[in-house]
């Protein structure tokens, strides 16, 4: 933990938090982390979803070691509050009244049933900015219906371009669609924080996950407009670029990726002791390098070279002929990885309950003082009731002691 | 209801008045500025007519028919295969990540062209560029440079492994940078490796928000200090974050996680499955009791409740073959988006995986007017995809389509850097002001 860190650009900015499980937290995260003051509001008892959904330490459930929150809610301070109790939503009031952004990520019938929409809010701080993050989005026929990472990535994302021809289509990762809505939602707040400084009054940001993946370049620039170009439809098809090594390869311990464009062929076969290929007619025909049977080819002179090699032994050689071909790492091998550990990318800091431990570090550095620091570890179940309640909106230790019994925080 | 308040473009967009240098290339970086145009910023791209930059505005600058035609995907993106007589105008890449852009011609590989260059540094509040480490220092253009020329510059460069490191320098694509950065090693089918994960990425997609967050946090500082400054963008440190369970689960239990096909760690049962129709799949992910209970209502099992095997989440996820065949034989009669429909009726989280097609006539983009028609003067009117983000103060800005090559050079050289006739007849003649590419340009 780091308290002796410049501050962040955000320094200052509030930001009222009351989002759950990852793509909202992950948004918030990126304001916290540079210097906003985001104070997150959980439910009582049981508190943010993330809190169960580990990984813990042992594999033992403890609502105050789940990995994805420890990560997800860094330099975040915490208080409960029950938003379905009347007591609840007039401290929310109070805190929305002095926050210069509020984010929730509730199914978009939450807010307004609470009478906590934008309207209700911007009435007493015309300057907010509320930015809502949903499934669908704020309109439209699937606004109310139920969605998951996976689903977004289906409806939203190239998922039917993902994976191999003749099986399902296959997501890109666990829950990358949800953390890239977050980017997304950090990056339309910073524009409405941009507005609100500047006088324009505050807005309302509808962030649907599913058009984040549609807008995104992934797929508008391969699927979209190309499909309005061509009238074809991007598919599983494993020969799009060509019959050259594009993907990922076994080697002698593990697995290194190839990516070799066409222009790349000559670099390709003198990295693989072969330069006389670049002259073989099987290869040199108009169209050959987008001949499957040539694929079977390249294999045979490819297969042997890997298993000869380990995966830190082909990266050499593919990058000592300036061939883009790069080991296939896991999370283990990240932490001992010698270039992120040249830049100091990885964080320390101390929690109270899981202890010390590695978080990742910036996602980018600013280089005008301010900057990205890991301040402090996720915050504890109501860690910062008392402070903020009491210190911040003037309520007495008493009045605590009867929100407590009233089971409002 | 729609949180548009009106029909037409906010008042005053966030980056009305801010100007951006585009000097990117590729996917990543024309995302990032795409994004800051679409927030109102005046982009201007700087190209070169003697250098053409692959996989920007095509593959080639000048692809036959022929190539086209026997080219896979990113080689292919023309209106009807065609490449016509401007390629390079005519390429869905740059095209889509085109608009609100205007482009400009200089040859930044001569004195003269990094001369004109500074004088649009003087003028311009943001530079983006996402070339390889060291490129623009190379040519004179590093912050170094740069700095001196205008104090309140932001400037974000993006190369894959940031400016420094090991990596900095390696020959790497995007998919490269996910291998080594352990995303790749998430991906493809659960009974398989890594080989069987096709072609789809996460990088340039989160480097495009990312890096546009990051020039509004440089925006917002440089409001308090009047100071601009100089971002290190390293796009594999962006998205590691986004590995923040893998990476814990590491670091807590020493367990490294593989590829998981389309299972999840908490959500059981969760898969794509088969549905009526060629090729066509749902979506399919249930996360509590309820939905549960309302997947074996929908699949017209009610009995799976009481079944033995699945009374648990643990359960369900050791019987998750099972389960899977249970869900198929139901999902291979049915129309995905009647799964849909029927799913949903039982708040069962559920969805089509759709293709190109299918998302150009889904109803809900519909009503929301994702999609939204732009005439390309040399490649047509056609819908093309909306905003990451929509706002009550009207919609973000969709006013041009991609600007063609060196289109705006009049505009820039002239009314922006103030050159004379002459001034401007000569840097023409001398090749940096042109809307084609110098000869000898495949």
């Amino acid at each position: 933990m780091n308290n002796t860190s410049p501050p962040g650009p955000l320094q200052g900015v509030r930001v009222l938090d009351l989002t759950w499980h990852i793509a909202g937290p992950y948004c918030t995260k990126l304001l916290a982390d540079f210097g906003a003051d985001v104070i997150k509001v959980e439910r009582p008892s049981s508190g943010d979803p993330s809190r169960a959904f580990g990984p813990f330490p042992g594999d033992r459930p403890d609502a105050e070691q789940s990995g994805h929150f420890l990560h997800l809610n860094t330099n975040k301070r915490g208080i409960t509050l029950n938003l379905k109790s009347d007591t609840g939503r007039a401290l929310l009031l109070q805190l929305a009244a002095r926050a210069d952004i509020l984010v929730e990520s509730f199914s978009p019938r939450v807010m307004p049933g609470l009478g906590l929409e934008f309207g209700a809010l911007s009435q007493q701080n015309p300057a907010l900015v509320y930015c809502s993050i949903s499934n669908f989005g704020q309109s439209g026929p699937y606004r109310d219906s139920r969605s998951a990472d996976l689903i977004t990535y289906a409806m939203g994302g190239p998922m039917y371009a993902t994976g191999i021809v003749h099986r399902e289509p296959v997501k890109l990762g666990p829950r990358l669609m949800e953390y890239q809505a977050g980017n997304v939602a950090a990056t339309a707040i910073m524009s409405a924080l941009l507005d609100a400084d500047a006088g324009r009054g505050g807005q309302w940001l509808d962030v649907s996950m599913m058009e984040t993946q549609l807008a995104g370049v992934d797929r508008k620039i391969t699927n979209l407009l190309g499909h309005q170009y061509t009238g074809e439809i991007a598919g599983r098809d494993e020969l799009v670029l060509g019959v050259l090594p594009i993907g990922s390869f076994p080697c002698k311990d593990g697995f290194v990726f190839f990516t070799v464009f066409t222009n790349f062929w000559s670099r390709f076969a003198a990295m693989i002791g072969q330069p006389e290929l670049v002259e073989d007619p099987r290869f040199t025909a108009p169209g050959a390098l987008f001949n499957p049977e040539r694929r079977v080819d390249i294999d045979e002179l490819f297969y042997p070279w890997l298993g000869d090699r380990t995966r830190q032994e082909a990266q050499a050689a593919a990058q000592a002929f300036h061939v883009p071909g790069t080991a296939v790492q896991t999370a283990a091998d990240l932490l001992q990885d010698p270039h992120l550990a040249t830049r100091a990318f990885w964080s320390e800091a101390d929690h109270p309950r899981a202890g010390r431990l590695s978080y990742t570090g910036a996602p980018f550095r600013l280089g005008g003082g301010a900057t990205w620091a890991l301040r402090n570890a996720a915050p504890l179940l109501g860690q910062h009731n008392s402070e903020i309640y009491t210190g911040e909106l003037g309520f007495s230790a008493e009045d605590l002691v009867r929100l407590r019994a009233l089971r409002v925080i | 209801m729609s949180v548009h308040v009106n029909g037409g473009q906010a008042e005053q967009l966030p980056l009305e008045g801010v100007r951006v240098i585009d000097l990117t290339l590729v996917w990543a970086g024309p995302f990032t500025t795409e994004i800051l145009g679409d927030l109102g910023a005046e982009v201007i791209r700087v190209e070169s007519r003697q250098r053409f930059a692959t996989s920007t505005r095509g593959m080639l600058a000048h692809p036959t028919r022929e190539i086209v035609r026997a080219s896979g995907w990113n080689g292919r993106l023309y209106p009807d295969l065609e490449p016509g007589e401007r390629p390079w105008n005519r390429h869905a890449n740059f095209n889509s990540t085109g608009r609100n852009k205007k482009a400009m011609t200089v040859d930044l590989g001569r004195p003269d062209g990094v001369e004109v260059f500074k004088r649009l540094v003087a003028v311009s509040d943001v530079l983006v560029e996402n070339n390889s480490a060291g490129v623009v220092d190379r040519l004179g253009i590093g912050w170094n440079a740069l700095e001196p020329v205008n104090p309140c510059l932001i400037m974000i460069s993006e190369p894959a492994f940031g400016n420094y490191g090991p990596y900095a320098h390696f020959a790497a694509l995007g998919n490269n940078v996910e291998a080594l950065t352990g995303f790749t090693m998430l991906r493809g089918y659960p009974d398989g490796d890594p080989t069987t994960a096709g072609q789809s990425y996460h990088m340039d997609n989160v480097t495009g928000a990312g890096a546009a967050f990051a020039v509004m946090l440089a925006l917002f500082q440089r409001r308090r200090t009047g100071k601009g400054q100089f971002i290190e963008f390293s796009q594999a440190e962006n998205m590691l974050p986004h590995l923040g369970g893998p990476i814990m689960d590491y670091l807590m239990n020493g367990r490294v996680w593989g590829t998981t096909g389309n299972r999840d760690f908490i959500r059981v049962p969760q898969g794509v499955y088969r549905s009526l129709g060629e090729d066509r799949w749902l979506a399919l992910s249930v996360g509590s009791e309820a939905e549960w209970r309302g997947l074996c209502r929908a699949l017209g099992r009610p009995e799976l409740v009481d079944d033995p095997r699945f009374l648990t989440p643990a359960g369900r996820r050791a019987h998750h073959d099972e389960l899977d065949a249970i869900i198929t034989e139901w999902t291979r009669s049915i129309d995905h988006y009647e799964a849909m429909r029927r799913l949903q009726a039982e708040a069962v989280p559920a969805g089509p995986v759709l293709d190109d097609a299918e998302a150009y006539a889904d109803s809900h983009l519909e009503a929301r007017g994702f999609f939204q028609p732009m005439t390309h003067p040399e490649a047509g009117t056609h819908p093309h995809p909306g905003h990451l983000w929509q706002s009550s103060r009207g919609p973000l800005r969709f006013d041009s389509p991609a600007p063609l090559l060196g289109e705006h050079n009049a505009y820039v050289y002239r009314d922006l850097l103030g050159l004379s006739g002459a001034e401007f007849e000569r840097l023409q003649a001398e090749g940096h002001i042109g809307d084609d590419y110098v000869e000898g340009i495949p």
